[in-house]
């Protein structure tokens, strides 16, 4: 909170500047009238100041917002080593101490010496912040005023500002490559400390899951057992079935509504179909577990098979549904990139329509088609909601889509869902599969991007 | 044609033109059949689709009315404030200020006046089994109704009034007809009694139906009767609108320089490789990020929509970016040509004559990936928006849910009355993705221009 009344003070702040720099311009040309004596706009030597008093006070105060926590707990980590204290979870101590000095935690709850940790956490929290309204105010005003008294006709102001602008864009665009990069680094790390604990040849190739932490160290298993594979194949046997069922449909209806289908059909059954893309997955979930799942099971039982509740096959066809419109699209775009004069060539030489576009449009998109089931593909693996609500828990290692299986995905909402020490192979093993999932979603989309890019370049 | 000019000797070889009609029928009945199967194809995308919307909403339209039953309640003075007169005489009282402090009127027990009212509604019933059993027809949430009516207005205690009070879920599932009454008794919920307890009250008029605002005003409860959106509505929002305020200026920023400033080299060509890619990243992974940058580097507090709206803002971004650069690239560059003409600075030329030409697609692009973000719930269960909140969250740095997660959450619930404000929830969820979605149709129609 205190970091958005200072926000809106130093914007405040930066637009009263501006006002004064561009008054400042015009006094310093001698008047409203001598302003082309000037080397820029009054209004650029307004912002001239304005940046200058505002952005080093951003920046200074979006560190301090962004450290302050780490800071604060670090100072109080030493206090803590004293008394019965020590020994505890430290994180657990920290959440306490904050919702000590919140009035969160009733005080008469805690040890005294919790309390007096408390007390000089208050101390220090206070301290910095109004240590940092001074250091930004100061800041915010020095930078301000030196800018102002530096107003001159021969000042570039509005090259300064530019650059200036032009460095905030740079920054802002590699924002997309600090979040690859904080993927990378945040998953491979706890993945490395992961595989200190457990071999990456039991993860990968284990034929067994059960990540259970055992209550007390001689219990059965106590360790838990991180083979990946059923998790895998439980994966893979899904997205099998999503596809079978989105690609036939998926294709089909995007070879019938662009060569077959009239103008007005087309202009609607499109738009219907993409509805299907915009439902949000936790949707699709809420439909696989409470209808399609039950509708097979009843299915089932009525031919006498034994079908789970929770079968594979009822998270498989609902992730088809939703993967319909991705296919059709993708291969909407790529039918249509084909030129016209080779379907007009196939049908001159008396080939029917489907004759045509069986052995003529289909194996000229067939790149870009691949390219599409692919993205689908890897859009299968990453799905989580519909296989988290209708698909179950349990690792089993089966290829029959009416039993019950899990995937990459729903162990990892399970495991880091509730409860949760950080330092745990469990919740690092959700870091693993994290990785696992990441470089292999990326693997299918770089070649899909390839196959897609260098199909195009054929007929441009 | 020279095959037909030499003459045909009886049966000899047949010519490429009988081959060609021989197979005709054939290669006309496949065509048939592709064309069919296509046809097909989409009829059972657009039968998907239908069979959808039908489900959610015929299991769901239900749940935006409640049952209510009309119990006459007596604000007996003696039971809430320990003063005063035993009973309703409906005559004003004159009660110590003590006695009407707020504390004692928040703490009294209004359990008991709707346990009264019961019993003699129903003065047959005895036993304890039974009497508790007759309590349950009333939902253990309606004595907070009574609480607020007497905090607002202590005039009341002393009176007797005719109240409508929320039934429990399993009578309002059985007052809308979702449990089958013909079942044997062991498979019910509801038990032959409390059947004809509510018969009884329908009978004499004392059960309706009305129309539901315990959904849209109450926060997460575990009662299906007293749970309600609006908690998750107003996380939902603060989410939405710190996304928003995040994710625009990083993605306007950001594809003004790849489109317009930036130099055709290796390190631009990687950001876009990059982005790309992001945009196919699974959502879950975002969540993992979330969880180690966003919380255990940088101590965002947990399950706030502060860190929510950080990591969907990561999620969006490649979305609004190629929406964005395809904003830029539809301007023509004989606008930029033409202002660099007159002398404007490049960065002049973008600000005052593209950015405004460019903006509504940008906006366009901004709306469907906030669309996104209001619809995803996987990263979000990761840095723990997932945990059960029955206030509604005053601020982005109140512990709150999102509306997906909600429904995530109410779809794992067992009670019955929950799979319809499941389904009530997601039509409220969806009816704001169409408005979204609309939204954005209309403004690329409105400022589409062809040039």
């Amino acid at each position: 909170m205190q970091t958005l009344y200072l926000f809106l003070v130093l914007l405040l702040l930066a637009t009263l500047v501006y006002h004064f720099g561009r008054k400042r311009a015009i006094a310093v040309a001698g008047g409203q009238d001598w302003v082309q004596s000037l080397h820029s706009l009054p209004s650029y030597y307004g912002l001239y100041a304005a940046v200058w008093a505002a952005l080093p006070a951003m920046l200074l105060l979006g560190l301090w917002a962004a450290f302050q926590d780490t800071i604060l707990a670090t100072l109080i980590t030493g206090e803590l080593t004293a008394g019965e204290l020590k020994g505890q979870r430290l994180e657990f101590l920290i959440n306490d101490i904050k919702a000590l000095t919140r009035g969160g935690l009733a005080a008469r709850d805690a040890s005294p010496e919790l309390r007096a940790v408390a007390e000089t956490y208050a101390r220090y929290q206070q301290l910095s912040q109004i240590l940092i309204w001074v250091l930004v105010l100061g800041l915010a005003l020095g930078g301000g005023s030196l800018a102002l008294k530096a107003t001159h006709p021969e000042l570039r102001a509005r090259n300064h500002v530019e650059s200036t602008v032009l460095v905030i864009l740079v920054v802002f665009s590699s924002i997309a490559i600090l979040t690859t990069f904080g993927i990378v680094l945040s998953v491979l790390f706890e993945s490395i400390r992961f595989f200190q604990k457990v071999s990456w040849q039991e993860f990968l190739f284990g034929l067994h899951w059960s990540p259970q932490i055992a209550l007390r160290a001689d219990q059965v298993a106590a360790s838990g057992a991180f083979g990946a594979v059923p998790l895998f194949a439980g994966t893979m046997l899904i997205s099998v079935i999503a596809m079978a069922l989105a690609v036939p449909i998926g294709l089909m209806s995007a070879i019938y509504l662009s060569e077959y289908a009239p103008r007005v059909v087309r202009a609607w059954a499109k738009p219907t179909l993409e509805v299907l893309a915009g439902i949000p997955t936790v949707v699709y979930g809420f439909f696989a577990a409470l209808t399609v799942a039950p509708a097979i099971r009843d299915l089932g039982t009525s031919v006498g098979l034994d079908v789970s509740s929770e079968s594979g096959l009822a998270a498989g066809l609902v992730m088809g549904v939703m993967i319909i419109p991705l296919v059709s699209s993708l291969s909407d775009d790529v039918i249509n990139a084909v030129p016209q004069s080779m379907r007009d060539g196939a049908l001159a030489l008396g080939a029917t329509p489907s004759e045509t576009i069986k052995r003529v449009v289909l194996p000229a998109a067939l790149p870009g088609i691949v390219g599409g089931i692919l993205l689908a593909v890897s859009r299968a693996i990453g799905e989580t909601m519909i296989v988290v609500m209708a698909a179950g828990v349990a690792a089993n290692l089966t290829a029959n889509p009416l039993e019950s299986v899990t995937t990459v995905t729903v162990q990892i909402v399970v495991l880091l869902t509730g409860d949760q020490e950080f330092d745990s192979a469990k919740t690092l093993a959700a870091f693993a599969l994290g990785l696992t999932l990441f470089v292999v979603t990326l693997t299918l989309n770089v070649i899909a991007l390839h196959i897609v890019r260098k199909y195009r370049e054929q007929y441009e | 044609m020279n095959n037909d000019a030499e003459p045909n000797k009886g049966n000899a070889t047949p010519t490429a033109s009988d081959n060609v009609n021989a197979s005709l029928k054939r290669r006309y009945a496949a065509e048939r059949r592709f064309r069919r199967f296509g046809a097909f194809a989409v009829v059972l995308g657009l039968i998907f689709v239908a069979g959808l919307f039908g489900d959610i909403v015929s299991k769901g339209y239900t749940a935006f009315q409640q049952t209510y039953i009309q119990l006459p309640i007596c604000f007996d003075a003696k039971l809430i404030t320990g003063e005063g007169p035993a009973g309703c005489a409906n005559e004003p009282l004159q009660l110590s200020d003590e006695a009407l402090a707020f504390d004692r009127l928040s703490r009294a027990n209004y359990r008991k006046l709707i346990r009264k009212a019961l019993r003699e509604r129903f003065p047959a019933v005895s036993g304890r089994l039974e009497k508790r059993a007759l309590y349950r027809l009333i939902s253990p949430g309606a004595r907070f109704a009574l609480r607020e009516m007497v905090l607002e207005d202590s005039s009341l205690l002393g009176q007797r009034m005719d109240l409508w009070l929320v039934a429990d879920d399993d009578v309002d599932m059985l007052v809308k007809g979702q449990i089958d009454r013909t079942l044997p008794e062991a498979e019910r919920r509801i038990k032959d009694r409390s059947i004809a307890w509510v018969d009884s009250l329908a009978e004499s008029g004392q059960i309706e139906k009305k129309f539901n605002t315990i959904f849209f005003t109450h926060g997460a409860s575990r009662e299906p009767e007293m749970a309600g959106i609006a908690g998750a509505l107003a996380g939902s929002f603060y989410t939405l609108t710190l996304t928003l305020v995040f994710s625009f200026p990083l993605a306007v920023g950001t594809a003004l320089y790849l489109e317009e400033f930036a130099p055709k080299n290796r390190w631009t060509d990687f950001i876009e490789v990059n982005i790309n890619n992001l945009a196919a990243v699974p959502s879950i992974v975002f969540g993992l990020l979330g969880l180690a940058v966003f919380i255990n580097f940088f101590g965002v507090p947990r399950s706030t929509p502060l860190v929510g709206s950080l990591v969907l803002t990561l999620m969006t971004l490649p979305t609004i970016i190629i929406a964005s650069r395809a904003a830029l690239k539809s301007v023509p560059p004989s606008i930029r040509e033409a202002a660099l003409a007159v002398g404007a600075s490049p960065m002049q030329t973008q600000v005052y004559h593209v950015l405004p030409l460019a903006i509504p697609g940008m906006l366009t692009g901004t709306i469907i990936g906030m669309a996104t973000a209001l619809g995803e719930t996987a990263p979000l269960l990761m840095i723990g928006m997932i945990a059960f909140i029955v206030d509604i969250p005053q601020g982005a740095l109140d512990p709150s849910t999102v509306l997906p997660v909600q429904i995530f959450l109410w779809a794992d619930s067992p009670e019955r009355g929950f799979v319809e404000r499941t389904s009530a929830a997601i039509m409220i969820l969806l009816g704001f993705l169409i408005a979204m979605n609309l939204a954005a149709v209309v403004l690329r129609r409105r400022f589409e221009r062809r040039w």
